[in-house]
């Protein structure tokens, strides 16, 4: 089309800026910049219902605004305007003549004269009936996302809580500390668990694991292995029998999804501990001994539940003064930086380094593949160090300051 | 971090000389005091801030239990004042902040000379006797506008625009940022805003007390502006002939005469 073309004329003789103003697809206002009406088009008179001689002169553009949107103006459109000299898509709602609400989106200008002072608002204000009804819709369901997500971070948490010792354990005569770190965020259910609990005087069982997976489904079968590991404990003294029912269990369950243990039992004789323990397919846990570096103890064993004949086999020792067993899950040697592995040697120096207390090594090694991680795990980290207090009664942090 | 890194503070004009810091009010940010702070650069330290959650304040200050009060915006201010070690202050709060400077002032009414209180308001909604100018379900309705304008907040505001005649290329910086606020945050100071009753803290304040009215205030009209000065002891008041809740923009003369002749007396 070129402007000699009939139809480009005629579009052209209709476009007079009085039609324009009548004619118009959006409401027009001109206010002083205090906000009187001086000019409004036919288009915002007749979505409002106003008559002219209404406005014109006699009210403000904020007199139109229900309150909310009154201190909204007053607050926020004004004030920008004022410093920007414009303000675009501002959702507000006009009250008609009869009292029906009209949504609008409103873009306005503030024109200056040539000193600077300003002189007239131009405000053109769009029929937004629909699109702030979706929006509302949109809004709403933001909110039940967000409430959802709260819900569900909730239960996370709560289920978390439940796969690992309500309270601190406290053994008589042995110091115990147990560390549990959920991969990511803490918006999911990690699949590590840990577990300290008595069988009878002076007869303990410490057990750790580390479910394959995470989630709601992964939380499941540690649930189920904790409190397996503890019915089994009371039928069953040897932990490889205890380990044994477990894999018998996860087999018959309804899950594909496989675990690793250790359960150390834990019988106190005196000053000393008899410690007997076996793995299910888990790393072995370091035994520290005061005069030598931690070396691991006990055989590896088969994984749980995946195995038709899963084998574990116990591994009897002594902790005496000052000795300490660190059981841990693969999250602390497999923890990742990059492409580099944390690593056995560096948990086995963290361990080294540290000789105090349970809850001092076991806080280290947090600490220390943390670190590695730039303080974030790519996969649960659970600990427990089982340390046997040195025989003049003081902690064992009066007695391994080496390192 | 420091309470100066988190509040975006600007400290221009005399170094040493007797300190006047302004709060800017809600819905907005320190840029709301563009045309008057400079005014006071000749003989004071001047120091303008954001309020957490405002303008260029870090928004990861923002704490929803110190936050959740007037209080804990007091104890922003008073933050910046110790670590920028401020004596003998004149603090000029707007809007909102006028009840929050009144918060600053009588709990360390030692470190204060004077208050200015633009457009104050201890309580919004009415109450009894009391009128506040709203009612509750007017303040719900804010609420829910709050929400319609969540773009409104943060992003939709033309850049660039205005300018600034006298400086050029300051503008284009300016502008970019003039009242930016992040909208969840500017939701939970609403509610904190307009829901909070300040009425019991004005006899408190011990120190020289301007109040500085405008004649046609829909946020704080002239009886709320009254029952301030009849409440705070000593307190007087100024009315100024301008529309609106923001006479720092709209009549800055007028609001900076009325300031300088209040603590340059």
């Amino acid at each position: 089309m070129t402007p000699d073309d009939p139809a480009f004329q005629a579009a052209l003789r209709q476009d007079d800026a009085a039609l324009l103003d009548d004619r118009a697809p959006c409401g027009y206002l001109s206010t002083t910049p205090d906000g009187v009406i001086v000019r409004v088009n036919q288009t915002f008179l007749a979505w409002t219902g106003y008559r002219r001689e209404d406005l014109v002169g006699r009210r403000r553009f904020i007199d139109l605004l229900p309150v909310g949107d009154r201190i909204y103006h007053e607050t926020h459109y004004a004030p920008t305007l004022r410093m920007q000299g414009s303000a675009r898509e501002i959702a507000l709602e006009v009250v008609c003549a009869d009292g029906r609400r009209l949504p609008v989106l409103v873009n306005s200008v503030l024109d200056r004269d040539d000193d600077g002072t300003p002189v007239v608002i131009r405000t053109a204000a769009f029929d937004a009936t629909e699109r702030r009804r979706y929006e509302q819709e949109v809004l709403a369901a933001k909110r039940r996302a967000e409430e959802s997500e709260a819900r569900a971070l909730r239960l996370a948490q709560t289920l978390q809580q439940t796969l690992i010792p309500p309270t601190p354990p406290r053994v008589p005569g042995l110091d115990v500390a147990g560390a549990y770190r959920p991969a990511g965020d803490g918006r999911h259910v990690g699949g590590d668990f840990y577990d300290v609990f008595q069988v009878a005087t002076d007869d303990w069982v410490v057990a750790l694991g580390d479910v394959q997976g995470k989630g709601s489904e992964a939380a499941v079968v540690t649930a189920l292995a904790r409190y397996t590991i503890r019915a089994a404990s009371v039928d069953h003294e040897s932990p490889s029998d205890v380990l044994r029912t477990l894999d018998r269990v996860l087999r018959r369950a309804e899950t594909d999804r496989f675990c690793t243990a250790v359960v150390v039992r834990m019988r106190r004789a005196g000053g000393t501990w008899r410690a007997t323990i076996a793995c299910g397919g888990h790393p072995r846990p370091l035994l520290r001994r005061p005069g030598g570096g931690p070396v691991p103890v006990g055989e590896h064993g088969h994984l749980l539940g995946i195995l038709p004949d899963a084998r574990s086999t116990d591994t009897a020792i002594t902790l005496g003064p000052g000795d300490a067993l660190v059981l841990f899950t693969d999250g602390v040697p497999e923890g990742r930086r990059g492409a580099e592995l944390y690593g056995a040697e560096r948990l086995v120096a963290v361990v080294d380094r540290h000789r105090g207390g349970a809850a001092e090594v076991t806080g280290a090694i947090l600490a220390d593949v943390m670190a590695f991680q730039s303080g974030e795990a790519r996969d649960d980290i659970a600990v427990v160090t089982l340390a046997v207090p040195p025989a003049d009664g003081g902690t064992p942090a009066d007695a391994g300051t080496a390192g | 971090m420091s309470a100066v890194d988190r509040h975006h503070i600007h400290v221009t004009g005399v170094p040493g000389a007797q300190p006047i810091v302004f709060a800017h009010g809600f819905g907005c940010d320190q840029h709301m005091w563009r045309h008057v702070a400079p005014r006071f650069e000749d003989a004071f330290q001047v120091v303008t801030f954001d309020h957490v959650g405002a303008g260029g304040a870090d928004p990861s200050a923002y704490d929803p239990v110190r936050h959740g009060s007037l209080q804990g915006y007091a104890d922003d201010v008073l933050e910046i004042v110790h670590e920028l070690g401020l004596e003998d202050v004149v603090l000029v709060g707007h809007s909102v902040s006028a009840m929050i400077a009144v918060l600053a002032a009588a709990a360390e009414p030692e470190r204060f000379a004077r208050l200015v209180l633009v457009g104050p308001s201890p309580r919004y909604t009415d109450d009894g006797d009391y009128t506040g100018g709203f009612t509750e379900a007017d303040i719900a309705e804010l609420l829910e506008s709050l929400d319609s304008n969540y773009l409104g907040w943060s992003s939709a505001m033309a850049p660039a625009i205005m300018g600034n005649p006298d400086r050029p290329g300051l503008g284009a910086e300016l502008t970019a940022s003039f009242c930016r606020t992040d909208p969840d945050l500017a939701r939970r100071f609403a509610r904190v805003t307009f829901l909070s009753d300040n009425r019991a803290d004005l006899e408190r304040v011990t120190v020289p007390t301007l109040v500085l009215q405008c004649t046609d205030d829909v946020i704080a009209p002239v009886a709320v502006g009254e029952y301030v000065r009849d409440a705070i002891p000593g307190a007087e008041l100024v009315l100024l002939d301008a529309t609106g809740h923001c006479p720092n923009l709209s009549a800055p003369e007028a609001t900076t005469a009325a300031i300088a002749s209040f603590v340059r007396s």
